[in-house]
């Protein structure tokens, strides 16, 4: 079999967020050919989709709406059909207060689920990372939801304070060679890890520096936008932080800025290639007033060294009048021999470059908002 | 003990999540009260659980109103006895959702 023939026969699954529905986009290895199902849970928020990377065809999407709450949906075929699993999030004891906007406290609420977070060696476990912030973790495929109550009671908890979007826990990343290591994170209280399966926690915030906090240095406060890493090294971090993008290469325990020449670094979403560690992605955003691409140009930026030094990437992308966001959990890449790179826009496109950011192509122009976007490589 | 056939309106987004067309029918005990309907709805349509009350306080959405014999039920306790229409099943309790207005 020659290395097109195997392309040819791999295929991508994108499951894609809207504020209006789920979309599930699948084309071959080539990636220039695709189906659209969907919209799944029509007229329904949809915060995140993702598939277990033991069984592919386990899929979690959270639905919901400021009418009916949330609900957790779960197809075991792919996203063919979906059937509504446990919804039920209480908090462990009582959840006390954190502060407001205005500094006053606040009471803990359940709002939605942010993210889903399946395990990477158990189909029926599953973490969910919720508004207002807090850990979840279900053992039985969604169906009953245990806070993993140690992070919220990490002595900083009433000083958390929501971003615009709420208090949200949006990110949950596993360290893949040591799976009782997590790393999450919270607009707008910080980053924080895990080295004992979610029992205990530490602010891993050290060398982030914000300006909207009384200390711009303190040890939590800052509105972490998004974090990711490269499998093969675990120890590098990577963050997109409300303004400036960060590294750390010792599992977050201190974080140096790598914005370089990025014209802005603003911005929501960030992501490492599959196959080159030191290749980063992010979108460049106008300012946290303008949540737009500078100057109408909507531009992926590159740094192949691992921060600072970056290059815009415009091939296929509209570079006038553009004035769509990207949100935090709307990039993603598959693991095909060439690296395809994803992204979803406030616009309703989702993009895909089947070259590593190359070149871009729209799957879809004209889905409502997208919130999310996930990738499954298949077989 | 004694069950009467009691008829409810979802609204369609909650239709579609639990897979039904038109009204539910319902056979509920007496006394039918909400919190007896409810329960009845979310014993038949588990999906429905925490989308019309909060699953932990019971209390009703915000964005949801209760309608019978074209009233507004909703800040009736939870234990008053439903209209005699709707529990002889000539009128429907009604699940509201508030209109969207702006929102898009």
């Amino acid at each position: 079999m020659t290395p097109s023939e195997g392309i040819a026969l791999s295929s991508v699954r994108v499951l894609v967020g809207t504020k209006k529905g789920a979309f599930v986009l699948t084309s071959d290895g080539k990636r220039k050919q695709w189906e659209v199902s969907g919209p799944h849970f029509a007229g329904w928020e949809i915060y995140h989709v993702k598939g277990s990377p033991v069984d592919p065809n386990r899929i979690y999407a959270s639905q919901s709406s400021s009418w009916f709450g949330q609900v957790v949906q779960r197809s075991d075929d792919g996203g063919k059909s979906w059937e509504a699993v446990g919804n039920n999030f209480a908090y462990d004891g009582v959840p006390g207060t954190h502060q407001w906007y205005d500094g006053t406290p606040h009471p803990w609420e359940f709002k939605r689920v942010w993210h889903f977070e399946p395990s990477l060696t158990d189909a029926e476990t599953v973490y969910a990372g919720i508004e207002d912030a807090a850990l979840f973790r279900s053992g039985d495929g969604g169906k009953n939801w245990e806070e993993l109550s140690g992070l919220r009671k990490h002595g900083s908890g009433p000083h958390w304070q929501p971003g615009a979007g709420g208090m949200c826990l949006h990110t949950i990343v596993i360290d893949p060679s040591n799976q009782r290591r997590m790393f999450i994170a919270i607009s707008s209280a910080g980053a924080f890890r895990t080295d004992d399966g979610g029992e205990t926690w530490k602010a891993i915030n050290q060398g982030l520096r914000s300006a909207h906090i009384p200390d711009p240095t303190a040890e939590v406060g800052h509105c972490v936008h998004r974090i990711a890493l490269h499998p093969s090294r675990p120890e590098t971090l990577f963050m997109q932080k409300h303004w400036d993008v960060m590294r750390s290469d010792n599992a977050g325990d201190s974080w140096t800025e790598v914005s370089g020449n990025l014209p802005t670094d603003f911005g929501f979403c960030i992501d490492v290639h599959a196959h080159e560690p030191e290749t980063v992605y992010v979108v460049p955003i106008k300012s946290d007033s303008e949540h737009f691409p500078l100057e109408g140009k909507l531009q992926v930026f590159r740094s192949k060294s691992g921060g600072d030094e970056w290059e815009p990437l415009t091939r296929g992308l509209p570079q006038s009048d553009c004035y769509v966001n990207v949100l935090r959990d709307a990039m993603a890449v598959d693991s095909l021999d060439d690296c395809g790179v994803y992204f979803g826009t406030t616009g309703g496109q989702v993009y895909c470059s089947p070259n590593g950011g190359e070149s871009w192509e729209p799957i879809v122009r004209d889905l409502p908002a997208v919130l999310s976007v996930e990738v499954q490589t298949l077989p | 003990m004694s069950l009467n056939t009691i008829r409810v309106e979802l609204p369609a987004h909650l239709r579609t999540l639990a897979g039904v067309r038109g009204e539910l029918a319902l056979e509920v005990a007496v006394p039918v009260t909400q919190r007896a309907v409810l329960d009845a709805v979310e014993a038949s349509y588990p999906m429905l659980r925490g989308t019309i009350r909060d699953p932990a306080t019971k209390q009703r959405r915000a964005f949801l109103r209760f309608f019978a014999c074209e009233e507004d039920l909703s800040f009736q306790g939870p234990d008053a006895p439903l209209p005699d229409a709707v529990v002889q099943g000539q009128e429907a309790f009604l699940i509201v959702g508030a209109v969207a207005g702006g929102v898009a």
